[in-house]
């Protein structure tokens, strides 16, 4: 393995880190308050860090898989560890493991938190979080890539690493150029959405760091009473519409830019996931129109939540814990299914779930006719074997690892629902679960190696399983 | 520059390495989807999987935004079609594989009628690249340029060279001819040498000259080999086919070896003046009753890489003055140091130096001077290229030692009006002069590139 450059890497990692806490740095600056020092301090503890990690690129720069999944996994380690300091140095979240869980919570675009007040963190503070969020949701390293060349030629292995779904669709045949196009249109899309709703009557910040909070389908919000506390249903509506886009493949708006309209809209998973949206969001509103019994309360209210949930963001303006039990096992649903690869969500992805419904149609029609011949299709392609079995491997090990995380957190004892609740949401980078961990509570109760464990669960999911998993693995780290 | 490669088979994938390194988008659309993952893995390329002849596969790896699209595909009618069709996508310059020699006559037709802007054809390249080396066997490698007034060979020093202990400033006193050692590789270091440098065992030079000059020196130091009269080549392939009809056409007495009987009557019908002997050329009796050891050198071009090893390593057993071997596939330069032998033929590579040019010279912008004509030595490390100096550039008549040229870059010849120059630090570059500069690293694809 080449230990020098996946140093090199992190090292770039926590230079990147540095860099990024330059704006809260900034947002201290503009609203006053001494949080400025903590992150100037952090600052100068991330540079230390890549000092020593060493800020020479090594002469041989040749990674190959196994490099980039380590790199990709440590540097996002990192990224948790470093991002918590200005937390535990300004005593807002006095313990190291809850410091690590909340960045942990906002890079990986969870939105779960171990606050339980968060009105008492500076503005700073506040902003950091969300920006975590909205760095996390494209990714750390594509921000990266676009300012730097990190492996001649060799940076798909770091992409593939990083951007989420089964595989990884170029834009340019430069990745720095690729990057450059995907964070111009999540930038732009971002702008708009804190045009939005700044025009709706939200503050200035507050909007800033929904708008973030959002495009990174993240979730952290910024005042105790989550999104209700503004009763500004024009901002929720703002915000339920964009977390659905922020859950479409970036790709596609790219090919909408070179006006491919048409081809976009033709997309399988972009048809299916709205087709999910829409047919819950109907199945939501029936469920919950007794609570509401208006119209237009109980669309906003249904919709929102199939949003938030769906595009894996977590906002809520309601307690959902207190719904019917088929809302919530519908909101269960759409935790595992997540949005679409590609995007800033988190979850199974629509084009996994799509492609093994086909698998399985296709092996259940092949029982009756054993000497049928057929291709899957998806997106008009055909769908390799390998890309079949690959999702089917990948899903039984998200299977695996689901299971073995209820078993340990339910030792806490918290009913069955909230134990699965609390695991699927971290996995899949949702946020709130049921019961304790529902929309108006919070994670502050577990213990440190729960809490841990479900850090490391959101690290897990957001990378998508395999780098997180290729660490564990004793012969990576056997010198031959 | 937008470019796109159909066909990622060796040449396709030399070709991408070299335009990606050169720092071009490039699309590489092949039709086995492990091999489009693994150029995908290995540059920062967009793979596109599918038949590249196809309109719509075109259109998915964007031929029509394209500024050229290079098809090396395996068959040369895919190739032309796929130039077709990119032709007609609106792609402004294409470029084929073409390897057929039944087609060579057609060549002109198909270009014009078809909107081709070049044909490549690799085993003809690589057959004259051998051609050339058997021409003056006494250097590794021979490269000509500026129409033959300048040759660049590689010359590998033995233990008991009179140049080992020699300071690079004696040597044009010593011997007496206007040389130039403008690149040395010792070891693992590629180096531009300057005047206190001194030789050693074990050193390969490459050598800046008139051909006379170059012929002058390899007499003084006593390794002035006479031309090759004869040549034994083991494998009838297609690029043999092109290397014999070139050395017969120079008088020089040729015979093949290939054990299929059908493509040595093919051969014997098409060249009627070689030897051709239908056998199994890995029995050593076989060689030897053919004559191996009375031959003046031994090319081997049989399919296999490994084979054309083994054979070219016994023939060097046999003491054969002259041993050329091909070698497409294996990519380990350091095992052909071992094995003695010292000319290798890479067909792939000789193709992407054309095609190489060929990029160069068009992105290239208006008013300077382009690239000529780009060789690739020092196992592919170091670049050679040939520019013509036009009315426009900068620094005419500036002295070689006030020019603020780059680390890395040197002046290695200039022809002025048929005169090759070994140049000094006193002597400039006119209008109208050609000159040979050698590049250690960087991309250079106009003359400006070359200085700071």
């Amino acid at each position: 393995m080449n230990y020098k450059m996946i140093r090199y890497i992190l090292s770039v990692f926590l230079r990147a880190e540095a860099a990024l806490m330059l704006l809260p740095l900034l947002v201290c600056l503009i609203y006053g308050g001494e949080s400025a020092v903590w992150f100037l301090a952090s600052i100068a503890i991330a540079l230390t860090a890549s000092l020593l990690l060493g800020i020479k690129k090594p002469e041989n720069d040749t990674i190959f898989a196994k490099e980039g999944f380590v790199s990709v996994a440590l540097g996002w380690l990192l990224l948790s560890i470093f991002g918590g300091i200005p937390f535990l140095i300004s005593g807002s979240i006095p313990s190291p493991i809850d410091c690590f869980f909340e960045t942990a919570s906002g890079f990986t675009t969870t939105g779960a938190s171990i606050l339980k007040d968060v009105e008492a963190l500076s503005k700073g503070m506040l902003f950091w979080r969300e920006f975590t969020h909205w760095i996390g949701g494209m990714g750390v390293l594509v921000f990266i890539l676009m300012m730097t060349q990190l492996s001649e030629g060799r940076s798909l292995y770091l992409m593939r690493a990083e951007v989420p779904g089964p595989s990884v669709g170029k834009l340019t045949p430069k990745s720095s150029s690729t990057a450059v196009i995907l964070y111009g249109i999540y930038t732009g899309m971002t702008l708009l959405e804190i045009i939005l709703l700044i025009c709706g009557g939200m503050p200035v910040f507050d909007s800033v760091c929904y708008a973030f909070g959002s495009a990174g389908t993240g979730g952290f919000s910024i005042t105790n009473a989550g999104l209700a506390g503004y009763a500004n249903p024009y901002a929720e509506w703002v915000i339920g519409v964009f977390m659905v886009l922020f859950g479409v493949n970036f790709n596609l708006y790219y090919l909408i830019l070179v006006k491919k309209l048409r081809l976009a809209l033709a997309s399988e998973e972009l048809q299916t996931f709205f087709g999910i949206v829409i047919v819950c969001s109907i199945l939501m509103g029936i469920s919950i129109y007794p609570i509401y019994g208006d119209f237009w309360v109980t669309a906003r209210m249904a919709f929102f939540h199939v949003s938030t949930i769906v595009s894996t963001t977590g906002f809520t303006n309601a307690d959902f814990t207190l719904w019917p039990n088929f809302s919530k096992a519908l909101l269960l649903f759409l935790m595992l299914v997540g949005s679409c690869a590609g995007s800033t969500a988190g979850g199974l992805k629509v084009s996994r779930i799509v492609i093994m419904w086909k698998v399985a149609k296709r092996n259940i029609f092949q029982l009756l006719h054993p000497h049928s011949v057929g291709t899957i299709k998806f997106e008009g392609k055909p769908v390799d074997k390998d890309i079949g079995n690959g999702v089917a491997i990948y899903i039984s090990i998200f299977l695996f690892i689901l299971t073995g995380s209820v078993l340990l957190v339910a030792i806490e004892g918290q009913p069955f629902e909230t134990s699965f609740a609390a695991v699927l949401s971290c996995f899949n980078n949702v946020g709130p679960g049921l019961g304790v961990n529902g929309p108006m509570g919070n994670y502050a109760g577990y213990s440190d190696a729960t809490k841990l464990l479900l850090s490391m669960l959101m690290i897990t999911g957001r990378l998508e399983i395999y780098p997180i998993l290729i660490l564990f693995v004793p012969s990576l780290w056997k010198r031959r | 520059m937008k470019i796109v490669v159909i066909g990622a088979g060796k040449v396709g994938r030399a070709l991408t390495e070299q335009l990606v390194r050169e720092g071009h988008n490039i699309v590489v659309v092949d039709i086995s989807p492990e091999i489009i993952a693994g150029i995908e893995n290995s540059f920062d390329v967009i793979g596109v999987v599918g038949n590249g002849a196809s309109q719509g596969i075109q259109q998915e790896a964007g031929v029509q935004t394209s500024d050229l699209v290079i098809s090396v595909t395996s068959s040369d009618e895919v190739n032309i079609l796929c130039c077709f069709v990119a032709h007609q996508l609106g792609a402004p310059k294409t470029i084929a594989r073409v390897r057929n020699p039944e087609y060579r006559s057609q060549l002109e037709m198909i270009k014009d009628e078809l909107g081709l802007s070049m044909i490549v054809n690799p085993e003809r390249s690589a057959a004259l690249e051998a051609s050339r080396i058997l021409r003056f066997p006494s250097a590794n490698d021979i490269e000509s340029f500026c129409r033959g007034h300048v040759e660049l060979v590689e010359y590998h020093i033995e233990e008991d060279s009179p140049l080992c202990g020699l300071q690079l400033s004696r040597l044009q006193d010593t011997y007496k001819v206007k040389i130039l050692v403008c690149v040395v590789r010792r070891g693992e270091e590629i180096l531009i040498p300057n005047g206190d440098f001194v030789l050693r065992a074990g050193d390969k030079i490459n050598i800046t000259a008139s051909p006379e000059n170059i012929s002058l020196f390899f007499k003084a130091i006593g390794n002035l080999r006479q031309p090759v009269r004869s040549v034994m080549i083991v494998g009838g392939s297609v690029m043999a086919y092109h290397l014999a009809h070139i050395l017969l056409s120079m008088g020089i007495r040729v015979k093949i070896i290939d054990e299929h009987e059908e493509r040595c009557a093919e051969l014997a019908e098409e060249l009627p003046k070689a030897d051709i002997v239908c056998a199994d050329a890995t029995s050593r009796d076989l060689l030897v009753e053919e004559g191996i050891t009375d031959y003046d050198a031994f090319v081997a071009l049989t399919g296999f890489d490994e084979m054309n090893i083994i054979f070219g390593m016994y023939a060097k057993a046999k003491q054969v003055p002259k041993v050329v071997v091909k070698v497409n596939h294996i990519s380990f330069p350091e095992v052909f140091e071992q094995s003695g032998i010292q000319s290798i033929i890479t067909p792939k590579l000789i193709t992407a130096e054309r095609i190489s040019t060929y990029v160069r010279a068009m992105q290239n912008s208006a008013g300077h001077s382009t690239v000529q004509s780009l060789r690739r030595i020092v196992d592919n490390q170091v670049e050679a290229l040939e520019f013509v100096i036009h009315g426009g550039d900068r620094y005419i008549g500036t002295p070689l030692r006030e020019l603020p040229l780059r680390k890395n870059i040197l002046i290695a010849a200039i022809v002025r009006r048929g005169q090759t120059i070994i140049p000094g630090g006193s002597d400039s570059m006119e209008k109208g002069d050609s000159i040979v500069v050698i590049a250690t690293n960087g991309v250079i694809s106009e003359l400006d590139d070359i200085f700071r």
